[in-house]
């Protein structure tokens, strides 16, 4: 309808009520400016790019950056002393950044943790984690060697407290051996004809793939480099996918349904903002990959840059409306009762208020991607015996995994469930094992028993 | 069935894939399917039936005012409804309301369709104009404020205008043409703005049962592609024609990508789980007309006094200092309440 005409109306309505809220509040300009002087500590000269219209020197805009990240870290007990925590580090400048204040972290820990008497607080642990997908992206040999040797000499740099640096394939997610598992992994992806889907797909491997890692070398955190704008583009894609019910589970600072929970300290952090970091800062990122989305992932990146571009709040404004949204129970960091931990990690995690849980109600997941399952999602399952194992694991799926990844017909469905990686196919067993009286519950009605048929 | 299939496999001639008897005439925007026009008529029809139906959007007896702008959307509605109406027999008293907002030419035109429409349909009409309602007319209007802030005026007004005139006509419920995307574009706007109480009302297909009068959507999940599919319109004059907004723009590239996005938007939109606690503010009356209102004093009424003292920017623009209550309430409110997302009115549910 939209003002009763085909098409929009203009007239400067739509745009004017963005006008509105796009010129950021021009603050008076204090004196300090005048004499050119940091706006924060009044002491440094500001840096060009640094902070809010470069008024910041780098000190500060480095402070504040590190602030946000240690008071995510703190108040959501992300880290906490008896932790292993592994990053994943893509080479990016958004997980280049984690990758250094992660550092910083461990480095003030390692000095408390000198200087105390009677060293209560032991350091936590840090392994830093690349994954070479180039199984799907050729590249030539020589650049991943390269990109690998200087990702090691960064994080070589990153020390003390000194950090293993492990590369790992992505094709690692198959169990069988070396050989056929890049063929499988390509045969797998390609199989997938629709471009978001693929996308998609390539992500929930991705996850996959640092979830056994973690979980096979003893670690107890996965932390990721995710900030605002990027979790921005997340709240429009998944709105856009249709999977509105689970989208709060994905942009909170902890993610707990995994087998290791995963953190996201960098969550308040704006990509312009990393970025621009990195450059003062002279920290190396390795872009091995040159990833352009595709699709309706490449669809919405380019409509949120351009929304952001406009006002440079924008995207703030995306993640803290969808930061409103209900989360689930397994999006805080489980509490820490274990006699085992010291006592002041779990005083520390009780100061800051976390929230008592909700009813924790068990939720079921998608098998493929593992996002927490609406009533609606949940299709009808026929109640005879002989139920592929196919059918039913595509039963538990969610509506967008079912029309963006899976094939259309029966056959295609059973080749392509017969390509997935054994820990995915095991983790749904064992989330249909654990949940199927929920989930019996949930679908009885729709499932037909044989007397029915009489009718 | 066999045989016409196969004949079609040879000719290359497509046949539609409903009857497959008649020719396809189109391939239909929602699911891409060839379709010829007897069966799109017939699956149009009959979608919107089974959401009125599924959702209970009338009772028999019930008097349903449809707000009719003379536009496609609003032709279309008062097409399909008296027709179902008709068919399944609804038992509705159904009446055509329009507004006149006073706009020369474009309104004179749209009066016309309106007009057409209901000795087409056989629907009464009910004409209710700012002038009535205001002192003022939109050409009037313009006038002042120039074309800056119109649309916020035309729509705060048109949405009151609506409710008035339903109750003249004594009318039980409003039905209005929002479609599909609409209320995807509504759905966006609302991310975008943090607007979290709008957003956790605008997917509802009833909107104001706890007020004077309910408004519904039986358009709700009807593409615009399909409603303008061969009806065409007359547009506003004071919008340029090559215009969209930008989020619309959006939803267009994202339907030619994959049609279905739109109905996902509204699905995402209806499971979005939103705390009862920042749900709707508290609902009281004008002091000035009694309208409903959660300040002091209706928007209508705010512009009106600013239109009628000289200044037009009030109501529109967040003032600071000299104020009274009016405004201060304004002013304390974030800024997307304060400029109260109007966008021409219609798309605020």
């Amino acid at each position: 309808m939209a003002c009763n005409s085909a098409t929009g109306c203009q007239s400067g309505c739509y745009k004017n009520e963005f006008e509105q809220d796009l010129k950021p509040a021009t603050e008076t300009i204090s004196n300090s400016n005048e004499q050119n002087l940091c706006v924060k500590c009044k002491a440094n000269e500001p840096t060009a790019g640094a902070g809010e219209d470069g008024k910041h020197c780098l000190d500060c805009f480095r402070s504040n950056l590190f602030g946000k990240f240690r008071l995510a870290v703190a108040s959501n007990a992300l880290i906490t002393p008896a932790d292993n925590v592994l990053v994943a580090f893509s080479g990016g400048p958004c997980s280049r950044v984690a990758l250094q204040f992660v550092h910083e972290l461990q480095q003030r820990a390692q000095k408390n943790f000198d200087a105390s008497k009677d060293r209560s607080l032991p350091v936590f642990g840090v392994g830093v984690v690349f994954v070479d997908e180039t199984a799907y992206y050729p590249v030539p040999s020589s650049e991943i060697d390269n990109a690998i040797q200087e990702i090691k000499l960064i994080v070589s740099n990153l020390s003390p407290p000194t950090k293993e640096l492990h590369v790992i394939p992505i094709e690692s997610i198959f169990c069988s051996n070396q050989c056929d598992r890049r063929e499988r992994f390509k045969k797998l992806v390609d199989s997938v004809s629709d471009a978001t889907g693929k996308e998609d797909l390539l992500l929930q491997l991705r996850m996959l793939s640092l979830q056994k890692f973690a979980s096979e070398n003893g670690f107890n955190r996965l932390l990721l480099g995710l900030c605002t704008s990027r979790i921005a583009c997340h709240v429009i894609t998944a709105t856009v996918k249709g999977q509105g019910y689970s989208l709060p589970a994905d942009i909170q600072y902890a993610d707990a349904r995994w087998e290791i929970p995963v953190v996201l300290p960098l969550r308040d952090c704006l990509a312009q903002e990393l970025n621009m970091l990195c450059q003062l800062d002279c920290l190396k990122t390795v872009e091995l990959l040159n990833q352009t989305h595709s699709g309706i992932n490449g669809l919405v990146s380019s409509f949120v840059k351009i929304l952001q571009e406009e006002n440079p709040s924008r995207e703030s404004t995306i993640m803290r409306t969808a930061g409103k949204l209900t989360p689930f129970h397994f999006n805080k960091i489980p509490e820490l009762n274990d006699s085992s931990v010291p006592l002041a990690s779990q005083r520390r995690q009780k100061r800051f208020n976390l929230k008592p849980n909700e009813s924790i109600s068990s939720e079921s997941f998608c098998s493929l991607c593992y996002s927490p399952l609406n009533q609606s999602d949940l299709t009808s399952l026929s109640s005879h015996d002989n139920c592929k194992n196919s059918d039913i694991f595509v039963a538990a799926c969610c509506s967008s995994c079912r029309f963006q990844i899976f094939p259309n017909d029966p056959s295609s469905m059973e080749k392509f469930y017969s390509l997935l990686p054994e820990p995915l196919v095991a983790r749904a067993k064992h989330v249909r094992n654990g949940d199927s009286s929920l989930l019996r519950e949930q679908i009885q009605d729709f499932l037909l028993s044989d007397s029915e048929d009489d009718a | 069935m066999e045989v016409a299939e196969s004949k079609s496999k040879k000719a290359g001639g497509r046949l539609c894939s409903t009857c497959n008897q008649r020719k396809a005439a189109l391939k239909r925007p929602k699911t891409l399917e060839q379709i010829c026009r007897e069966c799109f008529y017939e699956v149009f029809e009959e979608e919107i039936h089974q959401v009125i139906v599924g959702n209970q959007l009338f009772k028999a007896g019930e008097r349903i005012a449809i707000g009719a702008s003379g536009g496609k959307d609003s032709t279309v509605l008062a097409f399909v409804l008296s027709e179902l109406n008709r068919r399944h027999n609804y038992g509705l008293d159904l009446f055509l309301l329009s507004i006149d907002e006073g706009i020369s030419g474009y309104r004179d035109d749209s009066l016309q369709t309106v007009k057409r429409n209901e000795i087409q349909y056989g629907l009464p009409l009910k004409i209710v104009s700012y002038k009535d309602l205001y002192g003022w007319t939109m050409d009037e209007i313009v006038k002042v404020i120039g074309l800056k802030n119109n649309c916020t005026f035309c729509g705060v007004f048109r949405r009151q205008a609506l409710d008035r005139g339903a109750s003249l006509l004594k009318v039980d419920k409003i039905a209005t043409g929002h479609n599909a995307d609409d209320i995807a574009e509504t759905v966006l706007l609302n991310i975008l703005r943090g607007d979290i109480a709008r957003l956790s009302r605008c997917t509802l297909i009833t909107t104001g049962e706890d007020g004077p009068i309910p408004r519904c959507k039986p358009f709700k999940y009807t593409y615009e592609k399909e409603i303008r599919l061969d009806y065409f319109s007359t547009e506003c004059i004071y919008s340029p024609n090559a215009y969209r907004g930008f989020a619309r723009e959006f939803i267009k590239d994202l339907e030619r990508l994959r049609p279905r996005a739109i109905l996902d938007i509204i699905k995402s939109g209806e499971n979005f789980r939103i705390s009862t606690s920042t749900k709707m503010p508290e609902q009281g009356t004008c002091e000035r007309c009694g309208y409903i209102s959660s300040q002091k004093w209706c928007k209508a009424c705010v512009l009106l006094e600013g239109l009628n003292r000289g200044l037009p920017k009030m109501g529109i623009v967040r003032s600071r200092g000299q104020n009274n209550e009016r405004t201060k309430d304004m002013k304390q409110n974030k800024g997307t309440k304060n400029i109260e997302s109007k966008q021409c009115g219609t798309l605020d549910f």
